[in-house]
């Protein structure tokens, strides 16, 4: 430390000034990216690869336990799949489940709407919603099937009723958080132009907070889907005309493991088209290109 | 000269006037005044800046003009209307770029205040936005996203969406802070060629001094905390060139002496 000016200053260099060197032995500046890495970049490329290898265990392991009443194999499902399929079991089963569920997604849907509405325009529907959702929301919608059973008897209508409350908090939660989110500047340009009521809310907020309800929309769907699959293999046992849920019941108490699984096949195979066809396809015209979403 | 004409302020071409104003605002805690009886007038085609230190009420000043609050006090009349609701006859340009809307592309986004106040068609929306697009050079941008843009496009977006409207006055808060230097000198020089071009009125919330001087005709000089109008200077001789003149900064400086000499006199009486 006797003398820092020697040991640290920076030595004076001199200043230069020249052309860029030759960039050209580089290539294209912008050069497609080669097959395989563009197969290895594709989202269901890799996941497909996932699935099959999964597969792969799974018939290594049943083949080696040897027990189709326990595990059944990929291959003795997938034939029972094919057939319940062909046969059109399954496709009424589907049908059947997919009323009910279509009929209890949309008035929840409708439901969750209003209630958001009115809990943006005024300070005590947001309380309400609040409250409500806060209590409700952590109810397992399974729990209420009982009550539901007591007030509508066997049939549709529990299972619509059940489906709704499944699906109504976990939108009408999301897309109250969304509306909360606008950004403020956003909000004001709106405003600005003279938007008022029913026409700033279709025009600025459903839009902006549109990754929120999106979210909604596939958490309610992801619920109401499991929900009507467990409520139906509740009813299972005394409902005549079933859907997929009483299949599955319908299958174990006959112990037919491959249908069991078989079963279970349609309710992932259902849940992931809807997931990566219905919900991607509006992600991808919607939030991904308006850069909203990654 | 034309200046000395402009400072003249009982003119007939008043477009503005902002009366007494006093505004408050509530925070869960306070209740804040944000400015204290100031007034001035804004006449047609003029460069209007409000300066001032942060905590001045400047913003909440522009908020109140662009009818997002109303004033505690006396009271704001555009071509003698008073101003109490938002309007497009107000155009508000922001310093966040986020005032884009991120579904709409560019030329969407340009279109639909046009459509959505119902001023225009839709076929002469659509002939406007263009050419406006295309004056702020943005035209191979026209169907392009806003989260594709850079902070200077998406600005240039923001002012080409309210000048496309002709509103009476263009409000701008702060537009260019966000921007890095080198932006945010083109973008002045933007906005001045297109004042060349349109004679727009604008209304320019600032708090850099020399943006101010670059960019005004007249500038309001606001006290802090709460803010009353410390002084009104003509800057409409200055322009970009001038940047460097011992004029300039004669003015640079005597407006820091009219923001910062006042502080302590400021703080006694304020509080």
């Amino acid at each position: 430390m006797t003398s820092p000016v020697d040991t640290q200053a920076p030595q004076a260099r001199p200043e230069f000034e020249r052309d860029p060197v030759d960039a050209s032995d580089i290539g294209d500046v912008e050069r497609p990216l080669s097959f395989s890495e563009r197969l290895t970049g594709n989202d269901a490329v890799r996941r497909l690869a996932i699935l099959l290898v999964l597969g792969l265990i799974w018939e290594l392991y049943a083949r080696w336990i040897d027990n189709p009443l326990i595990l059944p194999t990929l291959g003795s499902t997938l034939t029972t799949f094919f057939h319940d399929l062909m046969s059109g079991v399954l496709i009424d089963r589907i049908a059947t489940s997919l009323r009910s569920l279509m009929l209890g997604y949309f008035a929840g849907l409708i439901l969750a709407g209003l209630l958001t509405t009115v809990a943006v325009s005024t300070r005590i529907g947001s309380d309400v919603l609040s409250t409500l959702t806060a209590m409700f929301n952590p109810v397992p919608a399974i729990a209420l099937l009982p009550l539901a059973l007591i007030w509508f008897g066997l049939g549709a209508p529990s299972l619509v009723f059940v489906i709704v409350h499944s699906v109504l908090w976990a939108v009408a939660l999301n897309t109250l958080t969304g509306f909360r989110s606008v950004p403020e500047t956003l909000r004001m340009s709106g405003r600005n132009y003279g938007l008022h009521g029913i026409r700033y809310v279709a025009l600025i907020l459903i839009p902006a907070a549109f990754p929120s309800i999106l979210a909604g929309l596939k958490i309610g769907w992801a619920f109401a889907w499991r929900t009507l699959i467990a409520a139906e293999l509740v009813f299972g046992v005394s409902s005549r005309s079933g859907g997929l849920g009483w299949y599955i019941f319908e299958a174990r108490s006959e112990l037919e493991t491959d249908r069991v699984f078989a079963g279970l096949l349609a309710v992932i195979l259902f849940g992931l088209i809807v997931e990566a066809v219905i919900f991607r396809f509006i992600e991808r015209q919607t939030v991904q290109r308006w850069g909203m979403q990654r | 000269m034309t200046e000395l004409a402009q400072t003249d302020a009982g003119g007939g071409s008043d477009l503005l006037t902002v009366d007494n104003v006093t505004l408050q605002y509530k925070t869960p805690q306070h209740l804040v005044t944000a400015t204290y009886k100031v007034g001035f007038t804004v006449q047609e085609s003029e460069r209007y800046v409000i300066l001032g230190p942060s905590g001045c009420g400047k913003s909440t000043l522009l908020k109140a003009v662009g009818g997002f609050m109303a004033p505690v006090t006396g009271g704001i009349t555009i071509r003698g209307r008073a101003v109490s609701a938002p309007g497009p006859d107000r155009m508000m340009v922001f310093q966040e770029f986020e005032q884009l809307m991120p579904w709409k592309t560019v030329l969407q986004n340009v279109e639909f205040p046009m459509r959505a106040t119902k001023k225009f068609g839709r076929a002469e929306s659509r002939a406007r936005a263009i050419a406006m697009i295309d004056r702020v050079r943005l035209g191979k941008f026209r169907d392009v996203y806003p989260h594709m843009l850079s902070g200077g496009m998406k600005m240039r977006v923001a002012l080409a969406r309210a000048m496309a409207l002709e509103p009476s006055i263009l409000l701008m808060d702060e537009p260019f802070a966000a921007l890095d230097a080198l932006t945010r000198r083109e973008m002045q020089q933007e906005l001045l060629g297109l004042w060349e071009q349109f004679r727009f009125t604008v209304l320019f919330v600032t708090h850099s001094i020399e943006e101010a001087i670059i960019l005004g005709s007249r500038i309001l000089v606001l006290s802090p905390h709460p803010g009353r109008v410390r002084a009104e200077l003509d800057a409409s001789r200055f322009r970009f060139d001038e940047v460097d003149s011992p004029e300039f900064s004669a003015l640079s400086k005597r407006i820091h002496g009219l923001l910062f000499e006042g502080k302590l006199e400021a703080g006694s009486r304020g509080a």
